[in-house]
């Protein structure tokens, strides 16, 4: 197949925005903590425990979007554990994100096998389905990538928009923003540093658990162990991919997705049967290591990321 | 609500909150084996007699260990430099591939020649694994956390690669492992019978000598200051990007001989699965010693003997192994909040 005809066909396009949903979920709530001043290292384990309670709870009886809840919840939880730790405390955030990483993971494997005991192939359960919105979908090309997607990848890019409109176009916005550039600033205006973080970064962290529960729920059907797979640490990258903005993060997660799909065509491809496996594999994360070097000079970090903020301290 | 120093700590101020966290890991582990349906202090004694009842338990404590003084120093040195290495397990594995390459017969040589070739080698390998993020972070300002994170994914797979191809063992059955080594590359028993390798002997020393640079050197020092104030350092003339350099240089050799002592000492080829971790384990390893180099020692022994333990209580009455994991997160999320709370304490305006 030729490389036109891969990047023209509409299942591409398709498997692509597929699989940039759960990432879009994941890199905009790290936007969020991020924007408000807090690195959140713990995002590899919060969408493992995302994918894993979202689907669980479908299994054990909950509906779909009862899930969905379940596994903001989840991440919640692990926010509030998080942003506990970092903010008020001013503990280390990488230390602490790592913490929380290996928590997550640990407590949602030790979770899985005593709910699981002694399954070899994990339980399936009735995922989302691709929902196709009449009229658009029938689109030449973007029609079937972007309108017949399941309800969750909608959910991303709705989402993605009101991120937007929140972050520069209201009062909380502009406060959550000020919190990661001049908390004293923010601190002078009589509102609670304090308070605004720990909110971001436990809403960042629930959105981290859906992009998790995307991968159960509606990109496959069941939970495996590895099965996030570094995919948070990808998100990382791509915030700063996204110059911490949530339309340029959209873009990045769709190119970056689409690098992926494209590897895996090309995988299939007589050129691609003489390449081992393993260099596909490796494409995702050195593509994102790239984006990062890429992005280096430009980036406009958020003056007081990482930075923990006492008040009257100077 | 904000931090305020305590001027003159009392005793239980600075004793207090590190007792505390560890009641507190224990108390949480007790609720989990609760609600595995185990009794959480069979749960706890099993651990205990499996990591230290025995002393084939014992050994195994010790051998489990010491991957982990490596890696735990390789942390402990980088992130004293606020150098954030958490790419231990690639670095691991760069030492165990060169300790495959060179001890299946590429260097027909007497053990004396050459484990010390091997050793070295590995380090060196380990290092260059680290000089890639390290360069990026000091020339263009790419944050090592997210590279030297990716750069673990990247180098299983090229092990994978290398596994699946010009490594593979012909006689491997089909499997993804390296040759054995040859008997001369093996490290021996420290003691004849005895089920633990001259790779633990290793570990001590690697563990004293990281402590004399780190105290006894101009290079300790600068690496010191750089960790404390990037700016002051500059400022008083330290060449800040040099020093964080030869960090990474020293970091990812120490980690590297992590995977040289396992596929030598204890293993004898390289598979996909040398590691459960051990590079990420470090980490914790490294915090809870507070980065010093001695305690790394005794910071290792104990978290060895939580998996161990979890390992055998585990096979005896069921209870997963991921305790053991959920312990020491928890451990080292509580600790260093405790020992936060030994010098401030939290007040309300």
């Amino acid at each position: 197949m030729d490389l036109f005809d891969i990047l023209l066909s509409a299942s591409f396009w398709t498997a692509a925005i597929r699989i940039a949903s759960p990432l879009i979920f994941a890199t905009l709530g790290e936007l969020i903590c991020e924007r408000a001043g807090v690195l959140n290292l713990g995002i590899e384990g919060i969408m493992v425990a995302g994918a894993f309670a979202g689907w669980m709870a479908v299994y054990s009886g909950m509906g779909l979007w009862g899930g969905v809840a379940v596994a903001m919840l989840a991440g919640m939880m692990f926010g509030l554990i998080h942003s506990t730790l970092t903010v008020p405390f001013g503990l280390s955030q990488h230390v602490v994100g790592l913490g929380i990483t290996l928590l997550a993971t640990s407590l949602t494997y030790y979770a899985y096998r005593l709910a699981l005991p002694e399954v070899t192939s994990p339980p399936k359960i009735t995922a989302f389905k691709p929902y196709e919105i009449p009229v658009l979908s029938d689109l030449p090309l973007i029609g079937q990538a972007l309108f017949s997607q399941t309800p969750l990848t909608y959910l991303a890019f709705v989402l993605v928009g009101l991120v937007s409109v929140v972050l520069y176009r209201t009062p909380l916005g502009l406060a959550l923003r000020a919190a990661g550039e001049n908390p004293s600033a923010v601190a002078a205006q009589g509102l609670s540093v304090t308070g605004l973080r720990m909110g971001a970064v436990i809403f960042g962290s629930g959105f981290m658990a859906v992009g998790g529960a995307f991968l159960t729920m509606s990109a496959f059907d069941s939970f495996f162990f590895e099965m996030v797979n570094g995919r948070g640490w990808i998100c990382i990258a791509l915030v700063v991919f996204g110059a911490w903005k949530p339309g340029k993060a959209l873009l990045g997660a769709i190119l970056f997705a689409a690098f992926d799909a494209l590897q895996i065509r090309i995988q299939q491809t007589p050129l691609g049967a003489n390449i081992p496996y393993q260099v596909f594999l490796m494409m995702p994360y050195l593509l994102s290591i790239l984006a990062l070097i890429a992005m280096s000079r430009r980036a406009e970090v958020p003056a007081a990321l990482m930075v923990p903020f006492n008040k009257g301290e100077r | 609500m904000r931090l305020e120093p305590i001027a003159n700590p009392t005793l239980a101020r600075t004793t207090l909150p590190p007792a505390i966290a560890i009641v507190a890991t224990v108390f949480i582990a007790s609720i989990l084996a609760m609600v595995a349906g185990a009794n959480p202090f069979a749960v706890l004694g099993l651990i205990i007699k499996g990591a230290a009842g025995s002393k084939f338990a014992l050994l195994e404590t010790l051998n489990r260990a010491t991957p982990l003084i490596f890696t735990g120093l390789s942390v402990a040195v980088a992130f004293r430099a606020k150098l954030w290495n958490i790419g231990a397990e690639a670095q691991l594995y760069a030492g165990a591939l060169i300790t495959v390459v060179l001890g299946t017969g590429m260097l027909p040589w007497a053990s004396p020649a050459l484990l010390p070739v091997i050793a070295l080698c590995a380090m060196l390998a380990g290092a260059v694994v680290l000089m890639a993020p390290a360069l990026l972070k000091v020339r263009f300002g790419v944050d090592e956390v997210v590279t030297t994170l990716l750069f673990n994914f990247i180098f299983l797979l090229f092990i994978s690669l290398l596994l699946e191809g010009p490594l593979k063992d012909p006689m491997g059955m089909g499997w993804p492992k390296s040759q054995r080594l040859i008997a001369e590359a093996r490290l021996p028993r420290i003691i004849d019978g005895l089920r633990l390798h001259w790779g633990f002997a290793l570990a001590l020393i690697a563990a004293v000598a990281v402590w004399v640079i780190q105290q006894r050197t101009t290079l300790g020092y600068e690496m010191r200051a750089v960790g404390l104030n990037k700016e002051a350092a500059d400022f008083a003339g330290i060449p800040v990007n040099r020093v964080l350099i030869k960090t990474a240089l020293l970091s990812g050799g120490l980690a590297a001989l992590a995977g040289f002592s396992e596929v030598a000492g204890l293993k004898g080829n390289l598979t996909l699965d040398l590691s459960p971790g051990f590079g990420y384990t470090g980490i914790i390893v490294a915090m809870l010693a507070l980065l010093n180099p001695l305690a790394v020692i005794a910071s290792a022994l104990f978290i060895a003997g939580i998996f161990v333990g979890a390992d055998s209580m585990s096979r005896a009455i069921g209870v997963p192994t991921y305790l053991a994991d959920i312990m020491l997160a928890t451990a080292l999320l509580l600790m260093v909040l405790a020992i936060l709370l030994t010098r401030f304490r939290l007040v309300r305006e």
